[in-house]
Parts: C-alpha cells; structure tokens; sequence
C-alpha cells in the first residue's frame, strides 16, 4: 500500500518536470552534457597538459587544451645569457631527446655566426642526433601502449632506452642532462669504446625491437583499439602547420632531412616513412619505422665516419682547449673573453630548424652584434602539435582521449618552453 | 624564374605590397605593410604557384627604444617549392591583423605572442593567454619586465598556519 503512494507521488514531480522542460526524455538518462576535467596531475597526459573535455554521455563534443603548467621562460633566460650557456638549458626542452636539442641549438648558433664544424663532428653530431630519436621514440611508444593498457612493451622499451643513456653516459659524462655539443664542434671525440658500443647496441636492437613488434602487431587488442581512431586529415595536418610523425601519418611526406637536409643526411640512405590512414594507428607505424630508419643511418655513418678534428679553428667563436689555456697568451685572451663575453654574431635574424623525434624544431635569432641574443624563439613541434588535439579527438569516446593524446606524443617540457 | 622573384614579382602584381626584402644567411625576408597582411598571406597560400601552405611560426622582437616598437614575424614554408620565407611586418601600436582566417594554424602562435608581447590580433577567434595566468597584468618578454619577475605579481596559494609552522 505504501509503496503505490509513493509510486504516486514521484509520478507527478516527474509530470511537472516534463512539462517544464519538454526535450528531457526520461528514457534516456546520458542525454546530458557534462564538463570533464582531466588533468594537469594526470599519468596519461604525459606531462602536466590539462584538457577539458566537454561531454555527451560518453562522446567528446569540444576539447580544450590548457598549457603553461611547466612554463619557465626560456625565451627571456636566453636574451639575458651568453650563447654558450644557454647550451644545458636546451636538454631541459624534450627531455625524451635531449641530445638532439643540443644539436639543433648548436647548427642554429653556427649558421648565425657563419661558422661550420669539422666534418667528423658532424657525423658524430648526426649519430647522436639519430640515438636520440631512437630514443625519444622509445618512450613515446612505450608510453602510449601502456596508456592503453599493455604494461610488457614499456618494460622492454625503457630496457633499450638504458643502453642509449650508457652510450651517452661513457661519451658525454651524463646519462640525461647531456649537453655535449659545442659552437663549433663537441665536447669530446667518439672513442673506440663508444664505437664499438653503438655497433653492439645495433646488433643487439633490432632482434630486441622485432620481439617488441610481435607482441604488439599481431595483437587483436592492440590493433583493434587503435584502428580508426583520432583520424587527422590530411589537410586539417597542413594548415594547422602539424609537423614530424603526426604529419607523416596523415600521409605528407614531409621530413626536414630530406627537404632540407643539415649535417650529412643527403649521404645516407633512408626511407621516409608515410602512412595514408591518419589513424592512431598509422602514427604508432610511422614511429616504428623510423626506429629501423634511424639504426640504418647510425650504421651508414659509423662506416663514413672520417678521422681528423672535432672542433673548428675558429678562435673567436671555439673555446680553446685547456691544456692551450695554461700554457699561450693568445689563447688564455680568448678564453677570458668567450667565457666573459660570449661569442658575438653579426648583426642579423636567421632561423634554422632540423627534424627532431617531435617534429620541427627550430631556433628563431635576432641578433644585436653583442654577446647574448636580442631575441631567441624556439618554434617546439610538441606545442604546434598540441594544437590537432581538440580536432582530432572530436567525436570520439572519452576512454579513447588517452590513446590518442599518446598518439599525438607531446613533450611538456618542449610545448611550455 | 627563381622562387625569390616570383614572391616578389606576384605580391607587386596588383599593388606595390614589398616594402623591402633581405637574404641574410640564404634566409629571404620579406617587409609588408603591417595593415596588408591578411591580403599577403591569402595571396601567399592560395597562389598555385607559391602554395605556402605550412605557417612554421608566429612570434614578435621587441625593439624596445624604437619607435616602431613591434615587429611580427613570420614563417612560412611551401610543401611544393620545398622553400621557407619569413614575412614581417612592422607595426606602429600593438596592434595586427590576425592570419587565422587563412593560415589556422597561427592560432596558438598569435594567442602566444600576445601572451608575452601584448600585441593584439584583430580577427583573432579566440584571444586569450597561452601560458600565463588570464589575470596576469604583465606581458613577460618585454623588455621592460625584469629576469626575476615582479614580486606579487602572480597570485600564490596563501600560507597555511601550519606552513609557518613548519618554516
């Protein structure tokens, strides 16, 4: 008896309800939009992003990135330093591929002094650069399948990772915060022992990297998970100006090695790989691919390698060595000065970008003619690429948002400068 | 025709849009006055030809003593010709004509250069900070703002009494 008096009763607060609101429907109890905020302390968003997602049940309608969260000013600590020291900040932009930044940083420096290193620095610059990428490309898939739940593959990828970082530990002194290159050349020459282990590390890789693609490729899980999700088409990737793999998995060919190659990339033999399907998916593939691309170019310039000098002779722009410093006049003047004063560029603006594991870095200069640079603009591909979220994940479900910023692979520590 | 006296050659095509051009470093530069730029850029992309269709960068130098104090400056690169130019305008206020309309993806860029440089962007979709807090007064990469930041300028979580405590 009780309970048809309240059965009753709801039954015309329900009434009044419909009749205020008639588009509720009573049937459908997700038929409301909801704000969701994921994010800046959050595993999946690979940093501190924070996306707020706007929802209809389950499907995203709009996405909105926020960033600033590990915002340092980089750009105004350059105009306030020396050249030279703002070499170790450059490690702290992609820290997945710390290397490749000093390199970069280096090559934008020389083409605005109009110097050029000798060319077994290159090569050595070049064979570092491509460990890095192998290396930001380890922890950016090893992330993203583990977002998605397979815990095995980061496990594996981060093994091979560590022999990257003893490479780098036995040449540069450092396992991560490397800074190893100089304005004008490296730190330091390649030595047999480190030879010897890169050749070892790319023998024993690829057997490694192929065990890691039979527990993925294969895997119905893996792939139906990722099949058609987070399409970036083709011209939505143009004109938001996306660059590096992302762009490459929308199928443009488009790599900065090849269009413009720097160091000595226009003597190696490599496939650029490109992907049509522009899916989650196809941006994991072209990832993959590069890795083999890369141990190819390792091994080509290994082989090409020249003996002879690691830094130019170029006295107002090189550090001299330091068993020089203590024993000429001439070279103890420059020493004070460089360290002092820095190096002092022409007059001018020049920018100069290189294909880094992101996609396109480049360094924007305007130089005064004085020791520290008027301007300094770093254009980071993690922050442009940040920009595809909200098209990319439009549509899509809310569990898929993770994989897909995975996919999308942004480094904080690059998009906030 | 060399790339260079094409962009030159079809910008003038209809008025006289080069105000001066500069290679330094094999960097080509062109100068346009600053009110023309939403008509350069869309000749820039839609031009068959030229076809730059991959905005690179957005950013601004602060000249600081000038009297024209801002300059914005752009990159831009072509799939087609494989060729990169950079565009600059030099403005009399703190005030341009915003590309999203033909380039979207500067969006963030101009949101980022207003940011830190205070230069607004007329058309501009959605104006808003890219890394600072929106209540934030100061614009960072002037160069008036100091190394070290203005104290008080940020809000901060207020100390607990057991924070004082502790320190």
């Amino acid at each position: 008896m009780k309970n048809d008096i309240d059965i009753t009763k709801d039954e015309k607060i329900l009434k009044a309800l419909i009749e205020q609101r008639p588009d509720i429907t009573l049937e459908d109890a997700l038929e409301n939009e909801m704000i969701l905020n994921i994010g800046p302390q959050h595993p999946a968003t690979h940093g501190v992003l924070r996306v707020l997602v706007r929802l209809d049940g389950e499907t995203i309608i709009a996405a909105v990135p926020e960033l600033g969260y590990l915002h340092r000013g980089y750009e105004k600590m350059a105009e306030n330093m020396t050249y030279y020291d703002y070499i170790p900040h450059t490690d702290r932009l992609d820290y997945t591929a710390n290397l490749a930044n000093n390199v970069a940083y280096v090559l934008a420096v020389e083409k605005l002094a109009g110097i050029e290193a000798p060319p077994r620095a290159q090569y050595i610059r070049m064979i570092m650069a491509e460990l890095a990428r192998i290396m930001g490309h380890l922890v950016a898939i090893g992330t993203f399948v583990l977002d998605i739940g397979a815990v095995t593959p980061f496990m594996w990828t981060f093994r091979e990772r560590e022999n990257i970082q003893n490479i780098f530990d036995i040449l540069c002194g450092a396992r991560f915060t490397t800074s190893y290159t100089r304005i004008g050349g490296v730190a330091a020459d390649m030595t047999d022992e480190v030879k010897k282990m890169i050749l070892d590390f790319t023998d024993r890789f690829i057997p490694a990297l192929e065990d890691f693609e039979k527990l993925l490729h294969k895997n119905k899980i893996f792939v139906q998970r990722l099949d058609g999700i987070g399409i970036l088409p083709k011209e939505d990737a143009i004109a938001l100006g996306i660059t590096g793999p992302n762009l490459r998995g929308s199928g443009v060919e488009f790599d900065i090695r090849r269009a413009q190659p720097y160091l000595y990339y226009n003597e190696m033999d490599f496939k650029v790989p490109v992907y049509e399907e522009s899916d989650a998916l196809a941006r994991y593939f072209v990832r993959i691919d590069e890795i083999h691309e890369s141990v190819k170019i390792v091994r080509q310039a290994l082989e090409k390698m020249p003996e002879g000098e690691v830094i130019a002779n170029e006295p107002k722009f090189v550090l001299p060595h330091k068993t020089e410093i203590y024993t000429k006049m001439e070279e103890l003047i420059h020493d004070f000065m460089l360290v002092n004063f820095g190096i002092h560029p022409p007059e001018g603006d020049t920018y100069f970008s290189v294909e880094n594991p992101k996609g396109e870095l480049g360094f924007y200069f305007v130089s005064d003619g004085s020791g520290s640079p008027w301007k300094l603009k770093i254009r980071s591909p993690s922050f442009c690429n940040l920009q595809a979220l909200p098209i990319v994940c439009k549509n899509q479900m809310i569990s898929d948002l993770v994989a897909i910023i995975g996919s999308l692979d942004p480094v904080m520590g690059e998009a906030d400068k | 025709m060399d790339i260079k006296e094409k962009i030159i050659a079809r910008l003038n095509k209809e008025e006289n849009l080069v105000l001066e051009t500069s290679d330094f470093r094999g960097d080509f530069t062109v100068v346009v006055p600053a009110e023309k730029i939403t008509e350069v850029a869309k000749i820039l992309k839609e031009d068959e030809e030229l076809a730059f269709d991959l905005i690179e960068d957005v950013t601004a130098v602060d000249w600081a003593k000038r009297k024209g104090r801002f300059t914005v400056v752009y990159h831009v690169y072509s799939l087609k010709n494989n060729f990169r130019l950079r565009i600059k305008i030099n403005l009399e206020g703190t005030e341009a004509p915003s590309v999203v309309s033909v380039w979207p993806g500067a969006n963030w860029y101009e949101r980022e250069t207003y940011d830190m440089y205070g230069v607004t962007f007329t058309g501009h979709p959605d104006l808003r900070r890219m890394y600072m807090p929106e209540e934030f007064e100061h614009h960072p990469l002037r160069k008036e703002f100091p190394l070290r930041g203005i104290p008080g300028s940020l809000p901060l979580p207020e100390k607990s009494k057991q924070d004082e405590k502790r320190y």
